[in-house]
């Protein structure tokens, strides 16, 4: 079932103008009777950033782990550079909203444990990690324990772990919404500085609309039960994006856009669940 | 939230400190007055009552401790004896841990070996050990073995039980993480599993040592003359009640012994685990 409200001829924006990595084709995901998303299709070009945006309960974090390879899906398919994505591929790291360190593992020991599952030598793990370790500031903090850290430094940690495994696909699933703002907002520019070092395709889902339109090259409103792309807005702010970025009249645009579609979205979502 | 120096050195608060410009309070308000003051005080009245008892039924501290001085040093005994014991409590905790502590995994990991086991280990868990004690000398005979055997079968249940708990109740999100890295089951077992359940599992061994060490003495009782077990029914028998309550207190003291040196090591191999107290 798509929704009217679905208009086709935005179809084109669905797609991307770099070659496709991720390709999403007519997907459907139920929980037991309900459907969460129903015929999401787009695609994801090879240096390209998408922030999915949404209510909450919309079925963002779901997607992304559909496309990780962590849940099944019900219909269509996902294909990561063609191949199709049945479980968790290599190529393929999430970064997770609740950090997902390993409470007895060291800095250097968390960073460095997608290597070690991907099979890398001892010596070739202990010579990648530092790189990384620096990378994402945490220099110094090598042997620390995650319970030392503070929430921005274990997302720091999280994030490092991701990257190591120099994924082509880069997973993001809310990964700032456990810190605090101004955190928050340093390890935007930071993960931007990154990506800027090294593009990959990432898939960004947030709550937040700045965070969304500052790190999308396209940003994908979900709507709807079950849920589908309802709107996708291109964003033509230049890149590399810094502080200065949030001073241009077209981020503010951008914003607006993005808010008053996802808001008209979110009242409606609300009245739905008083009723 | 507090950061780690350099060296990665936990600053670890103890939990019941107190803020450093407050004055500590007074001593009769403090834990040490009532833990200690109380065995103190039990150990005076037992002093002072205790000679009053006929001493072929009772017997008091001072007398205990001139006992547990010739036991020890004149005739060598209580060493000869703990040693025999220790070493079938040891034996039998380690099988226990090397058979309940993998099994559990199994069992917590996959769902058709826990529907197959989940019945048998309960009722076995449920079965008074005690009741099986005869049979197995039937079976295994009067020797170290037997012995062993008995302290396994108390042993095994707190730890098998604890562990599946422990593993079951794994923060999903970390075994996410792991799916998500592409862990194999294995690996998981290393990284995720067992790290995870080890503070369950330290408790289960606590748990098991009270029970081993009861096992211990039970098949002491029923078995070839040896050990504490045995000093304990032999002095019994001829009412040198002082002599009897030597290896009791020892078996008292082991076991406070080994359930605290437990938690040290606990503490020490585990550091993460104190960060939430």
């Amino acid at each position: 079932m798509v929704p009217s409200s679905f208009e086709r001829n935005e179809n084109s924006a669905l797609l991307t103008h770099s070659p496709a990595r991720i390709r999403v084709r007519s997907l459907l995901k139920r929980f037991g009777a309900l459907e969460v998303f129903n015929g999401v299709d787009f695609d994801v070009g090879e240096r390209e950033i998408v922030a999915i945006v949404g209510p909450s309960g919309c079925g963002k974090t779901t997607l992304l782990r559909c496309i990780d390879g962590l849940l099944p899906v019900d219909g269509g398919e996902i294909l990561c550079d063609g191949v199709r994505v049945k479980e968790p591929i290599a190529g393929v790291a999430m970064v997770f909203q609740h950090f997902g360190l390993f409470p007895w593992k060291t800095v250097t020991d968390n960073v460095g444990y997608g290597l070690r599952m991907a099979g890398f030598p001892a010596d070739e793990i202990a010579a990648r990690v530092p790189h990384f370790i620096k990378l994402v500031g945490l220099a110094g903090f090598e042997n620390a324990y995650p319970y030392q850290m503070s929430g921005g430094m274990q997302q720091r940690c999280g994030l490092a772990r991701a990257l190591a495994v120099e994924p082509t696909v880069l997973l993001m699933d809310e990964p700032f919404a456990a810190v605090d703002a101004q955190t928050r907002e340093i390890l935007q520019f930071e993960l931007m500085r990154i990506w800027e070092t090294r593009p990959t395709t990432m898939i960004f889902v947030t709550h937040s609309i700045e965070e969304a339109v500052l790190m999308g090259d396209r940003v994908f409103v979900l709507k709807g039960r079950p849920s589908n792309v309802h709107k996708v807005v291109p964003v033509d702010l230049p890149r590399p994006r810094t502080r200065e970025t949030l001073r241009e009249a077209r981020f503010a645009e951008l914003r607006e856009i993005v808010w008053n579609t996802l808001m008209a979205e979110a009242r409606e979502a609300e009245f739905q669940l008083v009723r | 939230m507090s950061v780690a120096n350099e060296a990665g050195a936990a600053p670890v608060a103890t939990t019941r400190s107190y803020p450093t410009d407050q004055q500590k309070p007074p001593f009769w308000q403090r834990r040490p007055f009532y833990r200690y003051g109380f065995v103190i005080l039990l150990l005076a009245l037992w002093e002072v009552l205790g000679p009053a008892v006929n001493p072929i039924l009772f017997s008091y501290p001072s007398k205990i401790a001139v006992a547990f001085y010739e036991l020890t040093f004149v005739t060598g005994e209580l060493p000869y004896y703990a040693m025999e014991s220790l070493e079938i409590l040891f034996c039998g905790l380690f099988f226990a841990i090397l058979v309940g502590v993998p099994l559990a995994v199994l069992m917590a990991r996959i769902k058709p070996i826990d529907w197959a086991l989940d019945w048998p280990i309960n009722a076995l868990y449920s079965t008074p050990m005690v009741a099986l004690v005869p049979l197995l000398v039937l079976w295994f005979g009067i020797y170290m073995q037997a012995k062993i055997i008995v302290v396994f079968l108390f042993a095994v249940f707190p730890i098998l039980i604890n562990t599946y708990q422990g593993v079951r109740e794994c923060d999903k999100n970390m075994i996410e993480v792991a799916r998500s890295f592409r862990s194999p089951e294995w690996k998981m077992w290393q990284d995720v599993l067992l790290p995870f359940a080890l503070p369950y599992i330290a408790a289960g061994i606590r748990l098991a040592i009270g029970r081993g060490l009861v096992g211990m003495v039970i098949a002491e009782f029923y078995t070839t003359i040896s050990g504490l077990g045995y000093m304990i029914s032999r002095y019994a028998n001829v009412f040198e009640t002082d002599k009897t309550f030597v290896p009791v207190l020892l078996l008292m003291f082991l076991g406070i012994a080994l359930t605290s040196g437990l938690k040290w090591i606990e503490r020490r191999i585990a550091p993460w685990s104190r960060a939430d107290n």
